[in-house]
């Protein structure tokens, strides 16, 4: 019997990017994230669903998430485990804010080092940022090897984790000896819906901030453990002060410009198979399609 | 997207004040509180459950299941060895379905359900048909379950029922090539084998909708030498067992993702639910008003897709100048579209909750003795559930087909190509007046409320509930309608003449049926301004229908059928 998994999956609350309206961005060119939907990062959702796959081959397997943000990303934790995680935990503090990529990772890595996993499955990227490094430095500051851009997980033993990875011309399967982080790609599976039963188990489960904001100062001793949620601040998760949140972030942002597409050229093709040709060409080459 | 919150009409039905009465009689002192980790501490955590999980039903309809609706009903499902399987797009509706954990919804806890009373149940197979009313007959067949819990023994509810929740299908197994709304003529042979302990089944059943499932309750003569319904029994059947083979499947108009199948049982090896000899008369007639719940379900979820592919249609079709929904022509079609749809519905919720109350007596009649007051109430509530549903079953389909009709009529020429989705509404539609007793069936079970004055008696409940002064117009015209009705009635009761009351039986349905949506209409835009407008229209247009109705009766001496009857002779 292969030797069960201690697995964390990294997820992110993000601004829904995905369907903008014209309110989407402030005028100072950042993104207002008032108008936007709070969402699970898609991706993110497929890397929770390489992780629950597992778990369900895997008996024994524990899946926990871990995500960064203010309060209200506990969100985040509750739609995992109405799918099916077992718990998670929210890095929360005013230290941690305004980190870049790789103030983020050091936050992450610092907790990751309490929760001692075997395997670390996150998304490739945030619809937010886009970075795609938040993963990869993850790996690089735990010393872990790290398969990007995954699709599947094929095969876990315990010892090393097989992996389909989605590349620009085609795929690739690579073996990785554990622990190790594997950032996950949006065409693999998509994740799971909310479980019914594990989400009437769970819809109460809370942080202590979120109780203490709708006035309860402490949890009710009569109700079951599950319904704490774990939040973590600095104090919690050690390390070095200056490498958190701004002040740990070498990242600046000179100038941020609106970018507004708009159609204004227009071409006119004959029915001709010589410009419907010209016209395929054309898209190819500048990959609008193909 | 999402099929549950894009509709504030349902979340409007889970708030209806008798609905805590029926979650604090569901959950009897929320016993399992402490027991089943999901289940709910009071009334607000009850309701506010069904909503969660109707929510993550009303996701996967949209994401899912609507998305698959028009490959499954073009590649249907096959028999493959005498096995059904079903197309891609049903197995991948049923998984979603089975991983969220929603299957045995209305089924207690101890069973591996939710424990959630018909409202919530009757909302889910509303938004399944409205993303495919084919697969909603596979999601809806987990009414058999309520039958084992209702009839079966102890073993066989232990043995049966944690399966509904872990996707195993059900069918019910009653039609057969000579027995089809006249079930007394069931012929399939049910006979004792002592030495295995077991019943065999021998025979062919026909029309079996999803007739290849694990778990099927199959209607058989138990009774030899007999020829009417006091000889039949209901059984149960596991798949597993074997000696049930699928001979074919029908080649359909609508609902094709469906499978409706005919089977030969040789030796199938069945188990006795309830007791022998009661199989028609009781457990099948149970069974049937649960079904007919669910037809009306399905109805309104199909005539809420074609409403919605309507109303785009017309926002987005331009003919001179301008988009057609502009036309008096065109949206006076989508204003009795929508409020045949919302009346539908607002019979269903009521049927629905009528159910809830006096079921969850029964089921609370087996933990303690009822009081004196709840029994009466079990009773009227039982007698109103039983007059409600044939009116539901008729109204709704009926309904969803003129609305599948309209709407597709609105499409033009579009309409009539398979490049929309309305094609396949109407299809789908035809079925609903046809299967789990027919239209005409329907006012056979109703006109018994018509002459015994059960209707009226509600109809009289309804008129003194307070309406708005500015909705007292409307009231007057129900008013006057439910005096045409009573004179109707008495018209034909004083003719005493059984022909001549099953001729007109029909028409006094449907008039009581008029003012009772009527009614419900106006009553609900007492509490929402969603249904101002329905109710204006259904009212008078109501009172149209009903005047017709009165005036072919009136006029109408016994004399007169026959005109009609001569086409027997010819």
């Amino acid at each position: 019997m292969t030797k069960p998994l201690k697995i964390v999956v990294l997820a992110k609350q993000v601004p829904d990017t995905r369907n903008v309206g014209k309110n989407a961005m402030k005028e100072d060119g950042t993104v207002n994230r008032a108008a936007l939907p709070a969402i699970f990062n898609p991706e993110d959702l497929n890397a929770l669903e390489q992780a629950l796959r597992l778990k369900d081959r895997i008996p024994g397997t524990t899946v926990q998430l871990l995500t960064m943000g203010p309060g209200r990303a506990a969100g985040i934790i509750r739609e995992g485990l109405f799918r099916g995680a077992d718990g998670g935990v929210l890095l929360t503090d005013r230290k941690f804010a305004g980190a870049d990529t790789l103030a983020t990772s050091y936050a992450l890595m610092q907790a990751i080092g309490k929760l001692n996993p075997d395997l670390i499955i996150a998304g490739r990227q945030a619809i937010d940022g886009d970075t795609a490094q938040v993963g990869p430095q993850v790996a690089e500051k735990l010393h872990w090897p790290q398969v990007t851009y995954a699709e599947d997980i094929l095969s876990c033993n315990g010892e090393r984790i097989a992996v389909k990875r989605r590349l620009e011309r085609g795929v690739e399967t690579v073996s990785a000896p554990l622990p190790a982080l594997i950032t996950v790609h949006g065409s693999a599976a998509a994740c799971r819906s909310r479980h019914a039963k594990h989400l009437l188990k769970y819809k109460h489960a809370k942080t202590l901030s979120e109780l203490q904001d709708a006035g309860n100062n402490a949890y009710d001793t009569n109700q079951p453990e599950y319904l704490r949620i774990t939040e973590w601040g600095v104090a919690d998760v050690g390390g070095d002060e200056q490498q958190f949140g701004l002040a740990g972030s070498p990242t600046k942002v000179k100038k941020i410009e609106n970018i507004v597409f708009q159609a204004k050229e227009s071409k006119r093709l004959t029915a001709s198979d010589t410009d419907v040709n010209g016209l395929i060409k054309e898209l190819m080459a500048n990959h609008t399609i193909g | 997207m999402n099929f549950y919150t894009d509709n504030n009409d349902l979340r409007f039905q889970l708030q209806h004040p008798l609905m805590r009465k029926i979650v604090e009689l569901k959950e009897n002192n929320f016993a399992d509180n402490g027991k089943y980790d999901y289940a709910p501490t009071d009334t607000d955590d009850a309701l506010d459950s069904y909503d969660r999980v109707l929510e993550v039903i009303g996701e996967i309809c949209a994401e899912i299941i609507a998305p698959n609706a028009e490959s499954v009903d073009h590649e249907g499902p096959q028999v493959i060895d005498g096995r059904v399987k079903y197309a891609a797009g049903t197995q991948q509706n049923h998984d979603a379905l089975t991983q969220a954990g929603v299957y045995g919804l209305s089924l207690p806890r101890e069973y591996g359900g939710l424990n959630f009373s018909m409202v919530p149940y009757v909302m889910a197979a509303e938004l399944v048909s409205r993303a495919d009313a084919g697969f909603a007959n596979i999601w809806g067949l987990q009414d058999c379950a309520e039958t084992i819990h209702e009839f079966a023994s102890k073993e066989i509810k232990d043995r049966f029922l944690p399966r509904i929740n872990k996707g195993d299908t059900c069918s019910m197994d009653l039609t057969e090539p000579d027995a089809g709304s006249d079930l007394q003529a069931v012929m399939l042979k049910a006979s004792w084998d002592e030495p295995a302990g077991v019943w065999r089944l021998n025979g062919v059943k026909r029309f079996i909708t999803n007739g290849d499932a694990q778990i099927k309750l199959v209607l058989a003569r138990s009774e030899e030498g007999t020829t009417d319904g006091r000889g039949l029994s209901y059984f149960v059947y596991d798949k597993n067992d074997g000696g049930v083979t699928v001979r074919r499947i029908e080649n359909k108009l609508g609902i094709k993702g469906s499978p409706t199948c005919e089977l030969v049982f040789s030796n199938a090896p069945a188990l006795l639910v309830g007791d022998r000899k009661l199989g028609l008369i009781k457990y099948v007639m149970s069974l049937m008003n649960g079904a007919r719940l669910g037809v009306g379900a399905q109805s309104v979820g199909l005539s809420e897709a074609a409403f919605r592919e309507a109303l785009k249609y017309a926002h987005e079709r331009v003919q001179f100048g301008k988009a057609i929904i502009n036309f008096p022509a065109v949206y006076e079609l989508l204003g009795v579209i929508k409020a045949k749809l919302q009346a539908s519905r607002a019979l269903l919720y009521e049927t629905a909750r009528f159910v809830d109350v006096y079921k969850a007596y029964n089921l609370l009649a087996e933990e303690r003795k009822l009081t004196p007051e709840e029994r009466a109430e079990q009773k009227e509530y039982q007698k109103l559930a039983d007059i409600f549903t044939p009116l539901l079953k008729l109204f709704a389909s009926e309904y969803a087909n003129q609305n599948a009709y309209d709407a597709l009529q609105i499409h033009g020429g579009s309409g009539f190509m398979k490049d929309y989705p309305v094609e396949r509404l109407y299809r789908d539609a035809r079925i609903l007046t046809i299967y789990e007793g027919t239209s005409q069936l329907q006012v056979v079970a109703a006109i018994r409320g018509v002459l015994t004055g059960a209707y009226l008696n509600k109809i009289r409940a309804y008129e003194k509930e307070p309406v708005k002064a500015e909705h007292e117009h409307l009231r007057k015209i129900l008013v006057a309608m439910t005096d045409q009705y009573a004179q109707t009635v008495q018209l034909i009761q004083a003719k005493a003449d059984q022909q001549y009351t099953d001729f007109h039986a029909r028409r006094a349905v449907e008039m009581a049926g008029h003012i009772i949506m009527g009614y419900l209409l106006l009553l609900d835009a007492q509490e929402s301004d969603d249904f101002i407008h329905s109710s204006a229209i259904f009212i008078t247009r109501g009172q149209a229908w009903n005047t017709e109705r009165h005036a072919f009766i009136e006029t109408f001496e016994p004399d007169h059928m026959s005109a009609y009857s001569a086409i027997v002779e010819n």
